[in-house]
Parts: structure tokens; sequence; C-alpha cells
């Protein structure tokens, strides 16, 4: 395969994934808070035996009233697992795509800021960088949940994991981004431009800028897949999004009971759900860092 | 030595500078540990108040930084309001169990990477290569927590290993070389799900190195001198390869009591990570602000073992 087609493949592939997530609300058969209390823990349906109709109320598939179709099973509620895993992607992805947006954009002002000015502003970045860096990564993330009120709204919650996840994880752009600008800044065009009588602003926008495309997009690969691991992660332990609302992470702290364990294996569908999507921004990472490394 | 001085003192540096930090942001907080008594009818908040004036948490920011610091330097980390018990003793326990696990887990990946990873790098290009990439890459896509979570399932249903904890019931009844087995017993699948989660990044690394070691000028000069393959690649190219390694051991080394945090939790491994969450559940500060010093000091420490070793391996860094 040629690096043009892997990366079209991997591109589209985790475009399938998030579409799904994103077209949760047509393609779930149920409401990701609807309860079935008369069908608790009840195993994946099996599509041959269920009347699936399709295009009914408004969704992709379903079955006539009193039968019920769950693909992926039930949990202790009888929600239906498939339609709270769609759902609870659009939480778990767009967390890690999000907090991702925020971390690089924090990275890129910053290190552009600290590799083109250098001086007391570069020492004080990198210092202060080094200091966020001195802390493992997961405690630092749980130390700074912790001091923030732990009983939210969910979508102050979901925010607040954005914001929180993002700008612990700036540090590692930031420097990697001033290592480009600080090359960048002495190339013969950049010395031309400014001779020339280029304003700060001008260079950087049009000089400096293009030239982190690489790293900012190879960062991005590398940073979301990580960041949706952080979300489950604070879900899981409680310190994320709560009940009802879904996320991957709240999903599997209930897969985690005894119960659950020994008889209710489809509760593992959130923790399977990840491996395509993780598969997927590697592909990419992998595709994207290739030449880079044949090239030097 | 001037050399390792200064990163001695930088990492002191850095300590101080985190311990400020936390002491900041716990002053930012809302709440701290008596907060929760306040939503209870029958405690008054002069009660509070007084509990408060107690502990000493109601004096100003200066004063309590100069405490802490004064007890730190005698090697006391203060008093767990949440544990109702020092918090030195209580992180002795907790620490050791991480260190056995993490410390076991990371052993056993590098002594599995490496030979690996060297193996892959001769054979690129071949389909045993383009396989072993294959399944290491799946392997990198499967997170921890679901890992622990199947091994944990695996033992709750075969009951050929224990569903969690470190000791079986009954445990310090047992005579010594059975309670070394039982501890094993107990640390293998922990240990196992951390391995399986380090080891493909690990083997990455080796390869790419050794890769880089390989396609070099003076790989081709010493094989063309006859030099015997098993020893080009040991004495020869390993250690050129090593570089980028050691900074990456350092790292591992570092971050020893922080990387099993989830899977602790996932198979009640009574860890330092369990007591992390508890702590920060009760704000109960003292114990966070133990725990963070302690993983940061492992980082540092982690970083210096890695410079020194770098600086006696590496004469090109020695030049600099």
């Amino acid at each position: 395969m040629t690096r043009r087609t892997k990366l079209a493949a991997a591109l589209v592939f985790l475009g399938i994934l998030h579409a799904l997530a994103i077209f949760a609300g047509f393609l779930a058969p149920y409401p990701y808070a609807e309860q079935h209390r008369e069908f608790p823990y009840s195993p994946p349906t099996p599509i041959h035996s269920s009347r699936l109709q399709f295009f009914v109320h408004g969704r992709l598939f379903g079955v006539p009233e009193p039968g019920v179709v769950f693909l992926l099973g039930s949990d202790a509620y009888g929600r239906d697992v498939f339609s709270r895993l769609l759902y609870g992607g659009r939480v778990s992805l767009f967390t890690g795509l999000l907090a991702a947006l925020l971390s690089l954009g924090l990275g890129l002002a910053l290190g552009t800021l600290a590799g083109f000015y250098g001086g007391w502003l570069d020492r004080l970045l990198m210092r202060g960088g080094e200091l966020v860096m001195a802390l493992p990564w997961l405690y630092l993330l749980l130390a700074v949940r912790a001091f923030l009120p732990l009983h939210i709204t969910t979508v102050a919650a979901f925010f607040l994991l954005v914001v929180v996840i993002g700008s612990v994880g700036w540090v590692r752009p930031a420097r990697l981004i001033r290592g480009v600008v600080l090359s960048a800044r002495e190339r013969g065009f950049v010395l031309a431009a400014r001779g020339f009588g280029a304003s700060d602003a001008y260079l950087i926008r049009r000089h400096i800028l293009p030239l982190t495309l690489g790293v900012v997009l190879t960062q991005a690969t590398v940073l979301i897949p990580q960041y949706i691991l952080a979300e489950v992660a604070l879900s899981f332990l409680g310190l994320g999004v709560s009940e009802p609302v879904p996320s991957w992470g709240n999903m599997l702290a209930e897969a985690q009971q005894y119960h659950a364990l020994v008889a209710h294996g489809w509760m593992l569908a959130p923790g399977l759900a990840m491996i395509p999507v993780l598969l997927g921004y590697l592909l990419l990472a992998d595709t994207l860092i290739a030449p880079a490394r044949r090239a030097r | 030595m001037r050399y390792i001085g200064r990163r001695l003192l930088h990492g002191l540096l850095l300590l101080v500078a985190v311990s400020l930090l936390s002491f900041v942001f716990a002053d930012l907080a809302p709440g701290d540990y008596f907060s929760q008594f306040l939503t209870d009818p029958t405690v008054s908040p002069e009660t509070v108040a007084a509990l408060r004036a107690h502990s000493g948490l109601d004096r100003p920011f200066p004063v309590r930084y100069a405490a802490w610091v004064a007890s730190v330097l005698r090697g006391d980390f203060g008093y767990s309001l949440a544990f109702n018990s020092p918090v030195g003793p209580l992180l002795w326990t907790r620490v050791r169990a991480t260190l056995l696990l993490t410390g076991t887990a990371t052993l056993l990946a590098w002594l599995i990477a490496l030979p690996l990873g060297i193996w892959n790098a001769t054979v690129r290009g071949t389909w045993c290569d383009s396989l072993s990439q294959l399944l290491l890459s799946f392997l990198l896509s499967i997170p921890d927590l679901l890992l622990a979570i199947v091994f944990l399932m695996l033992a709750v249903e075969t009951g050929y290993f224990p569903a969690g904890g470190m000791v079986s019931p009954g445990w310090s009844s047992l005579s010594a070389p059975r309670r070394v087995c039982d501890v094993a017993w107990h640390l293998a699948l922990p240990v196992a799900v951390l391995v399986l989660g380090m080891l493909p990044i690990l083997v990455r690394h080796v390869r790419a190195s050794m890769a880089e070691a390989i396609d070099s000028p003076f790989a081709l000069s010493a094989r063309a001198q006859g030099i015997p393959r098993r020893r080009l690649l040991f004495r020869h190219l390993l250690p050129a390869a090593a570089n980028p390694l050691v900074s990456l051991a350092g790292v591992s080394l570092g971050t020893l009591l922080s990387a099993s945090l989830l899977i602790e939790v996932v198979m009640g491994w009574p860890g330092l990570g369990p007591l992390f969450l508890e702590a920060i559940m009760a704000r109960d500060f003292a114990l966070v602000l133990a725990v963070v010093m302690l993983s940061a000091s492992f980082l540092v420490i982690g970083n210096l073992l890695a410079d020194i070793l770098l600086y006696r391996l590496d004469p090109r860094i020695r030049i600099k």
C-alpha cells in the first residue's frame, strides 16, 4: 500500500466511527436513558428471531411495541447497551477531539511565543512546562479535577473534562512546536522577509506557522487517542460524566461489578469499541510519522 | 561532576516548585476535609471552625507552607485527617505494594522487549516483522482498562487466579515460602496487564533505535571486517542504540509509582492509586500532597539516574 491509500483508509475508517457517534440519534433504536425495567441484563437479541422494521419513529430500525431489540444486550435498568454505546461515543470521542484541539491551540500559541521571542518568556514557559511534566499525568489530572466541585451538571462536566484534560497536556506539543519555530526563525527566507521590514505578526502568520503544520498534525493523532483514554479513565473513576448520560468510561464502571463479570459479558462492549478507534488513530499516526523518519 | 551537580540542583528546585504549586492549587480549591461536616445539620459551623483551627487549617497561606516545609525536612509528612493516622506509615505500606507490582512489571517488560525489539530490527522487511508489527499495533490499541477487566473476568470464571487483592485471607498465618508464593500468585494478573500495556511501546522504541544503528555505516564496515553476528549486535550495535533507550528507562523508572493507578483500582491491589483516589474524594490535603510529592520525586530521580547513566555511557555528552 502506498502512503496515500493508507492515509485515506485510516481517515475514512475514523470518519465512519465518528459518524456512528454523531448520528447516534438516528442509528440507535432507543434513547440513551430509556429503561425497560422488565428486561434487566437481557442477553443480545438474535437478529433472525426479532421482527426488525426499518425507518420507524425516525430511527434506522426498531421492533413493534411489546417486543424489544437489544443488539448488545441490556444493562441493570434494561437500557439498550448498543444505543448507549453510540451515545456514549459522542461524549468519549468528542472529549478527545476537543481536548486535543485545546491542547494544540495552547501549545501552538505558547510554543510559538517562546520560540519566536526567546528570552525570559521562553525560559518561563519551558520551566513551567517542566513543572507540569514532573507530575505523572493521571495524578495531575485527578488532582486538578479534585480541586473542582464534584457534583455538576452533565454539560458542565463535559466541558470541564475537555478543559482539564486539554490544559494539562499542552506541554509536549508546546515544546515540539518551540523547537520547530526556533529553527524556522533562522531560515533564510524568514531573515530575508525580516530584512524587508515584515512585522512579527506577519512573519509568524505567513512564514512560521505553516512550518509547524507537520508537528501539529502528528501531535493531534497522538494526543486524541490519549485524551479519549483519559476521559474514559476519569469517567470510570466517577470523576467525569455521570449517569444517566453514558460515556464509555462510566459504562465500563458498571461492567466491572462482580456479577457483570461472571454472567454479563456484553457489558464490556464500550471497552471493545475503543479498540478500532485507537487502532485507526494509531494507523494515522504511523503513516504520518513514517516518511519523516525516513527522510532524516 | 559539575554536570551532575547542576542536574541535582535543577531537580530540587523543581520539587520545591511542585510543592508550592500544589499548595496554591489547594488554597484555591473550594472546601477542605471539614466542609463535609457543614452539610450535617447537627454540627454547628462554630464546631467546624474550631476543628479547622485545631488542625491549623485557618492559618494564612505562607505560615502553613512554612510549617509543612519544616516538618518535611524533619521527615514528617503530616497527619491524614481522613484516615486519622500519620501520613508516613500509611504511605509506606502502599508504596511497597505499588513498587512490587510496577517494579516486577517494568523489569519483565524490558526483559521481553529488548530481545524482541532487536530481533524485529534484524528481520525488518520480512513477513515475520510485518506480522509482529501488526500484533504489537493491535496490542497497543487495547486499553489497559479493558485488559484489566477481561483478565479479572477470566480469573473469576476459571478460578485459577485470585480475583483481586494482594494476599489471601489468613496470609499472616502461612509459612514464609508459602507467603511469597501467595503474593506471587496474586501478582500474576496485574503484572500481566501492565506488561502487555508497556510492551508494544518499548518494543517500538528498541526496534527503531536498533534499526538506525544497523543502517549506520560503521555497522556495515564492522560486518565487512567479519565480526560475528551476535557480537556485532550486542557489543557494537546495542551500545550505539542505547541512548534513547536509557532515557526511556529513566522515564519508566520515574513512572513506577503512578503507571498502575487504574489497574490497581480495578484489580483491588492495595497500592498508592486507590489511596490517592480516596484522599482526593475526602479532600485530605496532607495525603494528596504527600503522594504528589512522592511521585514527582520519583520522576526527578528517574530522570537524574538516566542522565548520570548517559553521561557515563556516552562520551559525546561529556564533550558538550
